[in-house]
């Protein structure tokens, strides 16, 4: 693997203090390679949210170290002052149900992130097309989010997630509410997406029909994760 | 940058417009209590500068002749008369009661004028809209339009009837009643005039009245009846004065060798304005309150309930780097776009339904413009609930577990 997206080095999280803290992540170790998409599975409880909620800077680790290409982010905190900025620039983000915002239209939907950012209204909406156009769904740029099929709006997501060239996307179980064929359909994209534009991919997923796909997998239970690589895991 | 406002305005198009119609008219009530006292003081200043006079001459110790009684001798202006920077001094009567129209009756303020040349006696109606000025001693009247008496009718006041030969416009009370002029010996009659039975018993008990039926004195019970049907009182005296002369010097000139009170044109506004309407001013602005506090509840509501059908969305503009005053602008815009939507709605029922009102209601721009920016203020306030809400969801929301 030559360079990183994304590293985490002995993270941790522990909730409350003294007799009653609870430790949601005791040891983390994971690394992402840009254009690479792992999966990270575990059952309920394990600490999947909680990961993901760190990762995605939305709440502070105990301890640990992250680093975002050369970038170290956490260090025993955080190291970046501006972390909306640190999500809107550097993490992207998928959930398990798209999320769109509903009175806007799928184009400004993914322009909406640049705009953040002080991009150019125009430039972010090329910038939408241009990744709605690399995810087929460029016909419906201009209709709103409750008019398009499931999928699509999934896509659109993705869409979002990419817009502002995040060395991270962090897909929380993308393809839950979509059927086998939807499903295979967004991992696929999640693939093309991360090589065409060197990012790397953390799929959060209890979905048995696409753990398969995934080259490397992250199992995390009791708060520890465990990796596991396989031939054949690789998405053709 | 997009505005998120104006974009769910858009989308929830409905929904807004509604809402603001719903305020709108609440806001154009406001409006129109506003327009009311607007209004009221107005007719005040109506009732004092078509008046005509300078000083009002009244009962010594009285707040007359509107806020209070006062009762003059009808003589006294013949003293004023010769006093110096005195022009013209004209006895007046006001007496508001029920002016028999037809089956019907209308509310007015009977006002009895003194004879004198047209144009320079105070207490008439400056102009007429119909008709002509009352030329005759008894029995023509002159009626404000808003009474509905057309010319030629026959109005009753008392037991006599009286032929309307002039309509005027903007002759009212200062509680808003119209006006109807009509001599000045026909109105003192008319305020203590009695029925035939009164007059009929009064008389029997001065003839039993030892004091006034004395055998020796002739001619004495005739002139106790005589001078207790008559009414020789005025209200108050309207005085104009000489080019030059200042009102207060005048008014103090009569104080001191007239003995009566004196009231010159901005006296007698603060009584009206500052006394007579003074209760009504307090009430029209505890409505006002009132409305301020359910329009802004209204808001608030509405705000904070389209921001909860939101957190979700929230959730997520916060979580992909949304900044604070990105959101609190967004949903405070939404705020101030409903209280815009609601002040043309309120601004366009007020103007449209102020002339339909019985009594004047007056809509000055300044109100307007004052209401306009009370209502984005409301809606600023208001809307700050919800941004407390919004500011305090959690973008780990958006992630699921």
């Amino acid at each position: 693997m030559s360079g990183h997206g994304i590293r985490i080095e002995g993270l941790k999280k522990r909730y409350g203090s003294g007799d009653t803290a609870v430790e949601a992540l005791k040891r983390v170790d994971m690394q992402v390679a840009p254009g690479e998409v792992v999966g990270l599975i575990g059952p309920s409880g394990s600490g999947k949210s909680t990961l993901l909620k760190c990762l995605g800077a939305v709440i502070d680790p105990t301890a640990g170290r992250m680093t975002l290409g050369d970038e170290t982010i956490y260090e025993d905190g955080w190291k970046v002052r501006d972390l909306r900025a640190l999500r809107r620039d550097k993490i992207g983000f998928v959930f398990q149900a798209p999320y769109l915002i509903p009175f806007l239209d799928v184009t400004d939907n993914v322009a909406l992130l640049p705009m953040l950012a002080g991009v150019a209204n125009s430039e972010a909406r090329q910038r939408a097309l241009d990744l709605l156009t690399a995810l087929d769904v460029q016909h419906r740029a201009k209709a709103m989010p409750s008019r398009l099929s499931g999928g699509e709006q999934q896509r659109v997501a993705i869409a979002r997630g990419l817009v502002n060239r995040p060395p991270v996307i962090l897909a929380d179980e993308p393809t839950a509410p979509l059927d086998s064929e939807r499903a295979m359909a967004v991992i696929r994209i999640l693939n093309e997406m991360a090589r065409k534009y060197e990012t790397a991919i953390i799929v959060v997923t209890h979905d048995e029909k696409i753990i398969p796909t995934f080259k490397r997998i992250y199992h995390i239970r009791d708060g520890v994760t465990h990796e596991e690589t396989g031939e054949g895991r690789a998405f053709a | 940058m997009i505005s998120l406002a104006g974009r769910d305005i858009l989308h929830a198009w409905g929904k807004f417009v509604f809402t603001g119609v719903g305020l709108g008219l609440l806001i154009g009530v406001t409006l129109v209590m506003a327009g009311v006292y607007r209004g009221m003081v107005d007719d005040g200043r109506a009732l004092l500068d078509n008046s005509g006079a300078d000083l009002w001459v009244v009962q010594q110790d009285t707040l007359g002749p509107y806020a209070e009684s006062s009762s003059l001798n009808d003589d006294v202006y013949r003293t004023l008369l010769a006093m110096p920077g005195i022009a013209q001094a004209a006895n007046v009567t006001y007496l508001t009661m029920q002016v028999r129209k037809e089956a019907s009756d209308v509310r007015a303020m009977v006002v009895g004028i003194a004879p004198g040349p047209l144009g320079s006696t105070p207490g008439w109606p400056p102009y007429l809209v119909a008709g002509r000025q009352i030329a005759r001693a008894h029995y023509e009247a002159v009626a404000d339009i808003a009474s509905g008496f057309r010319l030629g009718d026959s109005l009753r006041i008392r037991r006599n009837q009286y032929t309307v030969v002039g309509l005027t416009r903007r002759m009212v009370s200062s509680s808003g009643d119209p006006m109807v002029f009509i001599p000045l010996k026909d109105a003192q009659e008319a305020q203590f005039l009695k029925g035939n039975d009164a007059i009929w018993q009064s008389r029997r008990r001065t003839e039993a009245n030892p004091a006034f039926n004395r055998p020796g004195v002739p001619g004495l019970l005739d002139a106790v009846i005589a001078s207790q049907s008559a009414n020789a009182f005025v209200n108050a005296v309207l005085v104009t004065l000489k080019p030059g002369q200042a009102p207060d010097a005048a008014a103090e000139s009569i104080r001191r060798w007239k003995r009566l009170t004196v009231y010159t044109r901005a006296q007698m506004e603060g009584i009206l304005v500052g006394k007579l309407i003074a209760t009504s001013s307090k009430q029209i602005s505890m409505f006002l309150v009132i409305l301020a506090v359910v329009s802004a509840a209204i808001v608030a509501f509405i705000i904070y309930t389209l921001t909860m059908d939101k957190i979700r969305e929230i959730a997520v503009l916060k979580l992909i780097g949304t900044r604070n005053r990105t959101i609190a602008g967004m949903i405070m815009q939404q705020a101030v776009a409903l209280g815009v939507i609601g002040f043309v709605v309120g601004k366009i029922t007020a103007t449209f339904a102020a002339p339909m009102f019985p009594k004047y209601v007056l809509l000055m721009p300044l109100d307007t413009v004052l209401g306009f920016f009370a209502v984005l203020t409301i809606c600023v306030l208001a809307s700050l609930i919800a941004i407390r809400m919004a500011l305090k969801v959690d973008p780990a929301e958006a992630i699921g577990g």
